[in-house]
């Protein structure tokens, strides 16, 4: 029997903010729980994000910011993603969020939102639930 | 071993009567077990349940510990500190546009602040002006947006330039926001030779922790030696370093590391500057430091007597320091940001009031203290006078100011102070092993370290081995708080339209020739006839936004970005 091949993580850190110990710890986090992870760094456009995504066919994008500029990349990274016919790409938040923007973004397509305080178990066991390999991606 | 503070009888007894008092303790502990498995600080160093005379039985007073003002100044830089004067009461602030950011200092000045800090956004941080593609989004968000000088002089209106000293945290554009800052106060006719204040200008960390990436290492620091020379010259009142341990910590580092990647990246500039040819005690005096107080209150004030020790013997020994001056410690603090929690947000003062009170126990030069807001946006006017009121109780009320260096001689914070400054020292052989501060950076290795720590202290939270209240012990939801901040979306666009005008109005032919003139000193070797500051000084004046420089920076030295390592 085919084994089902292990989830792709992109870690990506949208906008000028450098504030990436959670992105790191995160990235860390998903790696020990068996997951394969990619970290795109700090500063990248969502133009970056979104190659780097398709290129590296993965199945959930989990994005990193504390700047509050989210108003602009997340939308912008959801739009992207439409226009090379990839929304099947989950797309999480984490960081800082005024509390009326968290309805917003999931409204507009953000899967979840994990805020400071967030358990590691906790967004590990979310993805593992929720997050399902991309079909017609590489076994 | 000469002067030490116990004469044998003493240590005889004491050693006898200790081991007395822990078969009492070992007996007392079968019937009542310790409450934990093992007693650490919040950087996971090891504490024991009791410090006696046994613990600093080694020490030398004379040498180790000695006077306030006096080498190896453990007790503090000044003979007099806190009774002659208070530390600077200096808040970190900005916001929105310079105009909203002005009114903030004016507001803080007029609630008794004594110095102003500023922060700016995250594309003035980065380089780029508001109208920048990869600044969509930023304005005014995280501090102010500044691209040229007409926003530096609307951010410093009606303050005086001479009485007032001011902080910029500014790295990679250090020398360009500072060239702003001269040229405005040099407008308004201000002496540059009485300026006061703090470039942060430590590009070395930013590799290390904080991120502000622009260009590679080598020219990086060549720009921070052109800015240490042209403050020798010209600007003798201001700090044209801050190194700074706050954002090492931030990123998950232990008190040790902060500590030692700090101190080891002041012994990088220090030994760039003297390659440039200048003295060392021309120069040292205007290096300062910025630490960040984290939640573990003797671990804090360990580690900034133990910095001020360990940065005067380097200064001495390694450096061949003559002037006292020049072995000073000095620092500016800041309360730990990643110790707040946005659970119950209003406790937040009480972890900033501890973390305030342990700075000012470890003797700190100024304070930033953080809002109860600070975990969801920059602070609130509400929430920024209560941090502020937090240093002015404590200055006044408390008592705590009545005397200098008051755990001088507490067995306990003496233990731990060496302790510090020996693990230190562990790193900086280390770091010397591995060549210097800039061949580590390229190896990744203080990176890692630090982000080791970070998940280490993640996972011992997750184990319940840490505790924060209202997070994994008393769990509690994030409420809505009744002031909270906004930034206008459409300060952008303003801010755009503002800098555009003012581009199409100034002198091509006198702005070219400044570029042209900053391009040739940029690629020329670094040399006093080849500091950037005097073109900068004409750049700016001839209406050069900041971008406009870094763009030149960029070209002419080529970039860096993160390498994105986990």
């Amino acid at each position: 029997m085919e084994r089902e091949r292990n989830l792709r993580i992109l870690v990506a850190k949208p906008g000028l903010d450098g504030h990436d110990r959670g992105a790191r710890v995160i990235a860390r986090a998903f790696r020990d729980a068996g997951f394969e992870v990619i970290y795109t760094g700090c500063h990248q456009t969502p133009e970056q994000i979104v190659s780097t995504a398709i290129q590296e066919d993965v199945d959930m994008i989990g994005l990193s910011i504390l700047s509050g500029a989210h108003t602009y990349s997340f939308p912008r990274i959801l739009e992207l993603l439409k226009e090379n016919s990839a929304e099947d790409i989950t797309v999480i938040g984490g960081g800082i969020f005024p509390l009326e923007d968290i309805p917003k973004l999931k409204a507009m397509g953000i899967k979840e939102i994990f805020e400071p305080g967030a358990k590691l178990q906790e967004i590990t066991a979310w993805v593992g639930e929720n997050v399902k390999p991309r079909e017609g991606i590489g076994a | 071993m000469g002067n030490r503070m116990l004469s044998e009888s003493a240590l005889d007894r004491m050693e006898k009567e200790y081991q007395e008092w822990l078969r009492e303790y070992q007996g007392a502990t079968r019937k009542m077990p310790e409450r934990l498995k093992r007693f650490s600080t919040v950087s996971d160093m090891e504490i024991k349940s009791l410090y006696t005379p046994l613990d600093i039985k080694e020490k030398d007073y004379f040498e180790e510990i000695g006077l306030p003002g006096f080498y190896p100044f453990t007790r503090g830089v000044q003979s007099t500190m806190y009774r002659a004067r208070l530390w600077t009461m200096r808040m970190f602030a900005g916001l929105g546009s310079a105009e909203d950011t002005n009114n903030r200092f004016h507001y803080l000045i007029n609630h008794g602040e004594t110095g102003l800090s500023t922060a700016f956004d995250f594309p003035t941080l980065m380089g780029y002006d508001t109208d920048s593609p990869l600044a969509r989004g930023e304005c005014g968000k995280c501090g102010v947006a500044i691209d040229t000088i007409q926003d530096m002089q609307r951010l410093f209106a009606h303050i005086n330039l001479e009485e007032v000293t001011s902080s910029m945290t500014i790295n990679p554009p250090a020398s360009i926001l500072w060239a702003m800052y001269i040229a405005n106060a040099e407008n308004e006719g201000y002496d540059r030779k009485k300026l006061g204040g703090t470039i942060q200008n430590d590009c070395l960390k930013e590799f290390i922790a904080q991120k502000t990436l622009m260009l590679p290492p080598e020219p990086s620091i060549r720009l921070v030696v052109d800015t240490v020379e042209y403050g020798t010259r010209e600007v003798p009142r201001w700090n044209t370093i801050s190194i700074s341990g706050y954002h090492i910590r931030e990123a998950g580092s232990t008190a040790v590391q902060e500590l030692a990647f700090t101190i080891y990246d002041g012994v990088c500039y220090v030994e760039e500057c003297i390659k440039r040819g200048l003295d060392v005690d021309d120069f040292a005096g205007r290096l300062s430091f910025f630490w960040n107080s984290h939640i573990d209150f003797f671990e804090e004030i360990a580690k900034m007597r133990a910095a001020r020790r360990l940065w005067a013997r380097l200064m001495k020994d390694r450096f061949k320091a003559k002037n006292p001056r020049s072995m000073l410690l000095r620092f500016h603090t800041q309360t730990a940001g990643c110790s707040l929690t946005s659970q119950e947000p209003y406790n937040n003062i009480i972890r900033t009031t501890t973390e305030a009170l342990a700075a000012i126990l470890g003797g700190t030069q100024s304070l930033h203290t953080n809002s109860l807001d600070e975990v969801y946006m920059i602070p609130s006017e509400q929430a920024v006078l209560i941090a502020l009121r937090t240093q002015q109780i404590l200055a006044d009320e408390v008592g705590v100011t009545n005397v200098i260096d008051p755990l001088a001689g507490s067995y306990f914070v003496e233990a731990l102070t060496d302790k510090m400054e020996e693990e230190a020292n562990d790193y900086i052989r280390k770091l010397d092993e591995l060549g210097g501060m800039v061949a580590a950076i390229e190896r990744d290795y203080p990176q890692m370290e630090i982000a080791d720590a970070a998940y280490h202290y993640q996972q011992q939270l997750e184990r319940d081995e840490k505790i924060i209240i209202g997070l994994n012990k008393y769990p509690s939801e994030r409420p809505e708080l009744e002031f909270i901040l906004k930034i206008d979306e459409e300060l952008e666009r303003r801010q755009v339209e503002g800098t555009n005008a003012f581009k199409a109005n100034r002198d091509k032919v006198k702005f070219q020739k400044a570029m042209d003139e900053l391009k040739r000193r940029c690629e020329g070797p670094p040399c006093w006839e080849n500091n950037v500051m005097p073109a900068l000084l004409d750049a700016v004046h001839a209406g050069a936004t900041e971008q406009e420089c870094c763009d030149l920076y960029r070209q002419v030295f080529g970039t860096y970005s993160d390498p994105g390592t986990f």
